[in-house]
């Protein structure tokens, strides 16, 4: 798991590098500058992702701006393994026994309609998982409920129901193997899996 | 193969004599058999003694089989606590009895037994043994009961556990559990899934001896599969697999080599948490199939889906009364899980229970008339045991680690669940309805959800 993380998260590292370059090529002089890259900045430890105890500030820009974002065939080339590495769909996380998607899931619910509607070929399973407290039978229930949510986001913002599957994980698959606040932040989540493209 | 003779201490004519007279006068045998008897002190279990088994072929084969069949009948006659029994090493001196003439009955009597357990096992081939058991009774110097197995010699404890099953019932009327089977989830072998996010850990359905001995594998799909449950006949066992992708109810027909679903699933129906009716005919489970999580019932062919609730909350986890007439369920429509109750038509709710977060009740079998659930305590879960007569709960564990999914022994004497407690690692225990008699079966990877056979 830690591994699976860190790895993930060199991977967005890449795809953020890539994307600047990407612009770099596009643009010129390029606008290099950390604080408005469009991802959110991978912190260094191995569990990077969301300990959002107070919701981060809102991004400034979306996600990436349209004119910026990899040619098909820069995705096209990579296999279904390589992009679910280096995805570029975000988690939205969940408060406890929640399945609500506020501020901040609302924004990366959005910034992933984006993407999927830039690759309409694109399909997606969106996983729902429970943090490890509480017990296995009814996390299914949660995490079902979780990836229903952001799947519903997704719909209202015009994407088609059959791009967008779901499937529970309850608690079975922890993001983060940690027993405390962060990590059960950052295993509240609904994960999007691109399954064809 | 296993045969099974019972040995009366008697010559064959005898027994001749005595089966006639028992057609004549059944009240008259009946008083016999009260007589093989044993009991205790007064207001005390009897005290049992199980030496060594005599090995009467020199091979190491039956050396072993003789020390293991005592070893494991020792263990399985301790875990119903019927009888008081005697550390093993307190009477290894004592020579052991080729007959009963030979049975030290004072040396017995000096370490306060009441009953001793006297068994040889012999070599009838390279593959075949004969094992005699005999229980003595030390004061009136009988023969309280006779046993004589013969089948491979592979696997010798399952005739410690028949044996066991055997002197419990000719002992004290009850049906023991030591030939039932107790089936989870494990990752103990260290596989990852099949699947395009890398390094999650397969769960594996297994089960295993009650005692967790005799482990065996049954799903080997490289995916994750979740809480297995048993048909009653023990022929079978349910379970939640993401085989397809998604969630789905899978019927695994353990000695035929055939799956069947009685639930369905798609791409966009899943199902989960299987229970089969205590005829074996349907199961229960959940589905999200009408956009809502409810409970719903098949038969087990997938004909005859009902409905039993339709409620926009998370209906799950259902079990079944002994009956067959009533399930019992997890809901979150007041806010948090709690347990329910209704007719296994979906009629007649109630609600049972009223604390922060219940889940994953499991009805006794007769003649207890209880319901075990899973309650949050603190930080993690304890297993608690509700009286449907009187209402009361009562609390079998006590937060060391997290307890969850307990599982009724058919005799309704004992729970297994999953804790945390030691290392952190998910582990099944067995323990008994009072809280006492706490044994952990598992100990490789993480072991979890059990179910107890039938």
């Amino acid at each position: 798991m830690q591994v699976r993380g860190t790895r993930s998260w060199i991977g967005v590292v890449t795809f953020a590098v890539a994307m600047l370059a990407l612009q770099a090529c596009v643009r010129k002089p390029p606008p290099v500058t950390p604080e408005t890259s469009p991802l959110p900045p991978p912190a260094s430890g191995e569990r990077p992702a969301a300990r959002p105890v107070t919701p981060p500030p809102p991004a400034p820009t979306p996600v990436v701006p349209p004119e910026l974002l990899a040619p098909e065939d820069e995705f096209a080339r990579r296999t279904l393994e390589e992009l679910n590495r280096e995805s570029p769909l975000e988690a939205v996380f969940f408060g406890l026994d929640s399945a609500e998607l506020d501020e901040r899931a609302q924004r990366a619910a959005e910034a992933n309609a984006d993407v999927l509607l830039r690759f309409p070929n694109w399909v997606v399973t969106i996983e729902g998982h429970c943090d490890e407290r509480g017990t296995p039978e009814y996390n299914l229930g949660l995490g079902e409920r979780r990836a229903l949510a952001a799947q519903r986001y997704l719909i209202q913002l015009g994407l088609a129901e059959s791009r967008v599957r779901t499937v529970s994980y309850g608690k079975e698959f922890p993001f983060d193997p940690g027993h405390d606040d962060a990590a059960w932040a950052s295993n509240r989540r609904a994960h999007f899996v691109i399954t064809s493209k | 193969m296993m045969t099974t003779r019972i040995l009366r201490p008697m010559s064959w004519t005898s027994v001749v004599i005595a089966l006639a007279l028992l057609l004549v006068a059944s009240g008259q045998a009946q008083q016999d058999e009260v007589d093989l008897k044993i009991g205790g002190d007064v207001g005390r279990p009897p005290s049992f003694a199980v030496p060594d088994c005599l090995a009467l072929t020199p091979d190491a084969a039956t050396a072993e089989a003789a020390r293991t069949i005592a070893e494991v009948l020792w263990d399985d006659l301790e875990f119903e606590r019927e009888f008081r029994m005697i550390p093993r090493d307190v009477y290894r001196t004592i020579p052991a009895a080729r007959s009963i003439g030979d049975l030290a009955f004072n040396r017995w009597a000096e370490l306060g037994a009441d009953g001793v357990v006297s068994c040889s096992v012999r070599a009838l081939s390279g593959t075949q043994i004969e094992i005699t058991a005999r229980l003595f009774s030390v004061r009136s110097l009988d023969n309280a009961f006779s046993v004589q197995y013969t089948g491979t010699n592979q696997n010798v404890r399952r005739y410690a556990h028949q044996l066991s099953d055997e002197i419990h019932r000719q002992q004290r009327g009850l049906e023991g559990v030591a030939r039932t089977r107790i089936a989870f989830v494990s990752d103990r072998d260290g596989e990852s899934v099949l699947g395009l996010v890398e390094d999650r850990p397969v769960k594996e359905v297994y089960f295993a001896d009650y005692d967790g001995a005799n482990v065996q594998r049954v799903t080997a799909t490289r995916t994750l599969n979740l809480f297995p449950s048993w048909s009653p006949d023990g022929r079978a066992i349910g379970y939640t697999s993401y085989v397809s992708g998604f969630p789905d109810v899978v019927v695994s027909h353990l000695f035929e080599g055939r799956m069947t679903s009685p639930s369905s699933g798609t791409t966009s129906v899943h199902n989960s948490l299987s229970a089969f009716s205590p005829d074996g005919r349907r199961v229960a489970f959940n589905s999200n199939r009408d956009n809502s999580s409810d409970i719903y019932v098949a038969d087990i062919d997938g004909s005859n889906v009902q409905r039993l609730t339709s409620n926009p909350a998370i209906d799950t986890s259902p079990t079944w009364s002994p009956n067959g007439q009533q399930i019992a369920f997890t809901s979150d429509r007041a806010g948090q899980p709690q347990i329910y109750v209704m007719g296994a038509d979906g009629t007649g709710l109630r609600r049972l229970t009223y604390e922060t977060y219940c889940d994953r009740a499991t009805w006794s079998p007769a003649p207890f008339n209880e319901i075990a659930y899973s309650s949050k305590t603190g930080p993690g879960h304890d297993i608690k045991v509700l009286d449907l007569a009187t209402n009361e709960v009562r609390q079998v564990t006590f937060g060391l680690g997290s307890n969850e999914s307990p599982s009724y022994s058919p005799n309704g004497r004992h729970i297994a669940f999953t804790s945390t407690r030691g290392s952190g690692l998910k582990q099944i225990y067995t323990v008994d309805r009072d809280g006492k008699n706490l044994r952990r079966l598992t100990s490789t990877g993480n072991n979890e959800t059990a179910s107890w056979s039938r």
